[in-house]
């Protein structure tokens, strides 16, 4: 393979697996923006999104008689695909919002240590019911379809080429881009995006403007509890597998990427998101998957130190 | 007088609102149980105001009695921890395997009490610190290690002490760089470097053997006798030994200019350093001593098991050391001890007990389904929800330190003040803020 091949390849890996980092890594940048708070939990919720849309994809063709999903008719699939979507989205947005309401609000004043702790506990607890959900070990996500697998520049288009490009990489994109572009709509163009603009830069002017705090944070829980929903069913499609461990680590790469990007910044998230599944993959590549996880968050620590406020931290104000 | 007789009437202005007002003053949340308490504690203050005299008097007689009660605590407590061994044998429990370990754990736990709790630098990768010293004496001494197969063993008291003086470094070399961090952002490195650096001792397989571990480790000795893995009670005693000196250093420095330095700049960095205090070598002493004191754990543990591997270290030691601080009451010398035993006997040997407990009741007719109960599966989820709960309840924890509780529950609460003129002026001045707070 030449090295452009390679590097193209390496190119298109990293930009599946940053949009399903950037995925997450706006659910951090959101709650942070808003109240901040490492919201430490947030990586499980992504992680039972998987769980949530695994079970829906197990679960529907067993429904129909079939051993698998790739048995469905092929008219079907995207119904099923659209029913985990939306299984995943609401559980995981609901599920966060519940967290926000139980274990976040009451320490709303407390000091600021505490609402970070019980972030912590909060997130044993998640990893504990996705333990008991699915078992210790990585369980197989199925493909819904066996076309997914296809590579698109050799089988569909007939271009002869060494890159690898299929279906599920095109998928992943088709997934992720129209949800950034959604949640950025919203906020920059809708009332209630505004209001939660507005708590973000001063919750007391905001809630004197007559914003209601209490609905305006639990909102924003629930968008960040969407997006990491909607990257759960992405994660389990793109990675075929599920493991009730990937939220730890998945949720240190994504918050990795919302500081490289500049936290409450969500256009920072994005690119930091794909900046991240970039060098994961050429770590992968150039050094050893072992040490990848060493690379990324030595990497953070660099921005950290170096540059806190992240790359667009301060070229852009507007925070979410 | 005239002012302390209207407290009364100041009340409802001040800790009697139960909405947002009242929370500006005592700076926590009002609603539910906690707001009770700040309501409460405001309550028997006024109450007692009047009769000052009678007042002064029995706050006196409770302050002596709560000492010597403190002092035959004490010593209920260290009779219990001195005799344990005999109190094991001789009721076969059979708990000498546990105690050790929990009780490295409480020394690790008093050490990220001098950086989270004194100086206030959540530290959330403290179990990195744990496995540098751990790998360092395994380094020294165990025959897996490159060093020792080139025929440099080292002694075990030496390696403990390079151990300690290692841990020290990467301390600094740490703190150094990411101490000016505001204080979320300084928990994420620390957790970062929590991460990496497991990893990395799992990955230089030339030098640490990698997933394999390394044992046997070198081993405490006085002249020919070797503390083996197996004579648990001598181990236990050595540990006791150290954690006695720990917690007398601890008190010590709690006391000392240095302390006292931890502790201002915790509350206010600004304040502290317009004092004159220098934040950057105070936070560096404070996070480099809690990382030897790591390092010098994780010798002790690693010698103590006789075994070590990279997976000893991962992220829930560090959280599991960060609950206990949290549970016994973030700073208090003390209080940290309490918690950091309870959630050692939680952690290795309750949970064990009581789904040992259920499989045994799960034999009777009727209760089969327990069977399929293990409560070692939930650990993390018993855990992760004391943690929410206990931050609910009581964020200050159990006992916790007379600053903290103060600063939780309102500025009358516990400060004793022992210069007997003081305490009006004090008072009156704290009445002041109490209203002017209760306003903001």
């Amino acid at each position: 393979m030449s090295w452009y091949a390679t590097a193209i390849q390496i190119l298109l890996i990293g930009r599946a697996n940053g949009a399903i980092i950037a995925l997450v890594a706006l659910g951090y940048t959101l709650v942070y923006g808003i109240i901040e708070l490492i919201n430490f939990a947030h990586g499980d919720v992504f992680m039972l999104g998987t769980m949530i849309s695994l079970t829906i994809v197990t679960w529907v063709p067993s429904l129909m008689g079939l051993r698998r999903a790739s048995q469905m008719p092929t008219e079907l699939i995207p119904i099923l695909l659209l029913v985990a979507l939306l299984a995943s989205m609401i559980g995981c947005a609901l599920l966060n919002m519940a967290i926000e309401r139980l274990a976040y609000r009451p320490l709303r004043r407390a000091p600021r240590l505490a609402p970070l702790i019980s972030a912590i506990g909060v997130s044993f607890i998640l990893v504990n019911i996705g333990l008991h959900w699915k078992g210790a070990s990585p369980v197989d996500f199925p493909n819904m379809h066996p076309s997914v697998s296809l590579d698109i520049f050799r089988d569909v288009l007939g271009i002869n080429t060494q890159i690898f490009f299929t279906v599920k990489d095109l998928l992943v994109m088709l997934l992720a881009v129209p949800l950034m572009l959604a949640l950025n709509l919203f906020v920059t163009r809708t009332r209630l995006g505004k209001a939660m603009r507005a708590t973000a830069q001063d919750r007391e002017a905001a809630a004197m403007m007559g914003i209601n705090i209490n609905q305006t944070i639990a909102l924003t829980f629930l968008l960040g509890g969407a997006l990491a929903g909607a990257a759960g069913l992405i994660s389990g499609m793109y990675n075929n597998s599920a493991w009730f461990f990937q939220g730890f680590r998945g949720g240190l790469m994504a918050f990795t990427a919302a500081v490289l990007g500049g936290i409450g910044n969500i256009y920072g998230a994005f690119m930091g998101g794909l900046l991240i599944g970039v060098v994961a993959a050429t770590s992968d590549f150039l050094l050893d998957p072992r040490w990848t996880q060493a690379v990324v968050f030595g990497m953070l620590i660099l921005i950290l130190v170096f540059r806190p406020t992240g790359l667009l931290g301060e070229s852009t104000p507007e925070r979410a | 007088m005239d002012d302390r007789r209207s407290t009364p009437d100041d009340r409802p202005a001040g800790a009697g609102v139960p909405a947002r007002e009242g929370a500006g003053s005592d700076g926590r949340p009002t609603d539910g149980v906690a707001g009770g308490m700040a309501v409460a504690a405001a309550d028997t203050v006024s109450r007692d105001v009047p009769e000052a005299r009678r007042a002064t008097a029995s706050q006196r007689w409770a302050e002596l009695s709560e000492q010597r009660r403190n002092r035959v605590l004490f010593a209920v407590f260290a009779i219990f921890v001195l005799a344990y061994p005999l109190i094991d044998r001789g009721l076969g429990w059979n708990r000498m395997g546990s105690m050790n370990p929990i009780l490295v754990f409480v020394l690790l736990a008093l050490g990220l009490n001098i950086v989270v709790g004194f100086a206030g630098l959540l530290d959330l990768g403290y179990a990195a610190f744990f496995a540098i010293g751990g790998y360092t004496v395994a380094f020294l001494t165990a025959p897996q290690s490159p060093l020792v197969q080139r025929g440099f063993q080292t002694d075990f008291w030496v390696a403990l002490i390079v151990a300690f003086v290692v841990a020290a470094v990467f301390g600094v070399i740490l703190g150094a760089p990411t101490l000016r961090l505001r204080g979320d952002y300084l928990a994420i490195v620390t957790l970062a470097f929590g991460e990496i650096v497991p990893r990395t001792f799992l990955n230089l397989e030339g030098l640490t053997n990698g997933s394999k571990g390394m044992n046997p480790i070198g081993r405490p000795h006085a002249g020919d006798v070797e503390l083996l893995a197996s004579d648990q009670v001598p181990w236990y005693y050595l540990i006791l030994a150290i954690l006695a000196f720990s917690i007398f250093v601890i008190n010590r420095l709690h006391g000392s200019r240095l302390g006292r330095a931890w502790m201002a700049m915790r509350e206010d960095e600004i304040a502290a350093a317009s004092m004159g205090i220098d934040l950057v070598k105070t936070k560096l002493l404070a996070f480099s001593l809690g990382a030897s004191f790591s390092g010098f754990g994780g010798a002790m543990y690693a010698s103590m098991l006789q075994f070590i591997d990279p997976f000893q270290f991962d992220f829930s030691i560090s959280i599991m050391l960060l609950a206990m601080v949290i549970l016994g009451g973030i700073g208090n010398l003390w209080g940290v001890l309490f918690g950091g035993l309870l959630m050692g006997a939680f952690n290795f040997i309750w949970v064990e007990s009581a789904a040992n407990w259920i499989r045994s009741l799960s034999t009777n007719p009727g209760l089969g389904f327990l069977a399929a109960v293990d409560l070692n599966n939930s650990k993390l989820m018993l855990f992760g929800g004391a943690l929410v709960l206990m931050m609910l309840l009581r964020p200050e924890g159990i006992f916790p330190s007379a600053q903290r509780k103060a600063e939780l529950k309102g500025a009358r609460a516990a400060i004793p003040v022992t210069v007997p003129g003081i305490e009006e002026s004090l008072h009156d001045a704290r009445q002041g803020e109490q209203v002017a707070g209760g306003g903001r």
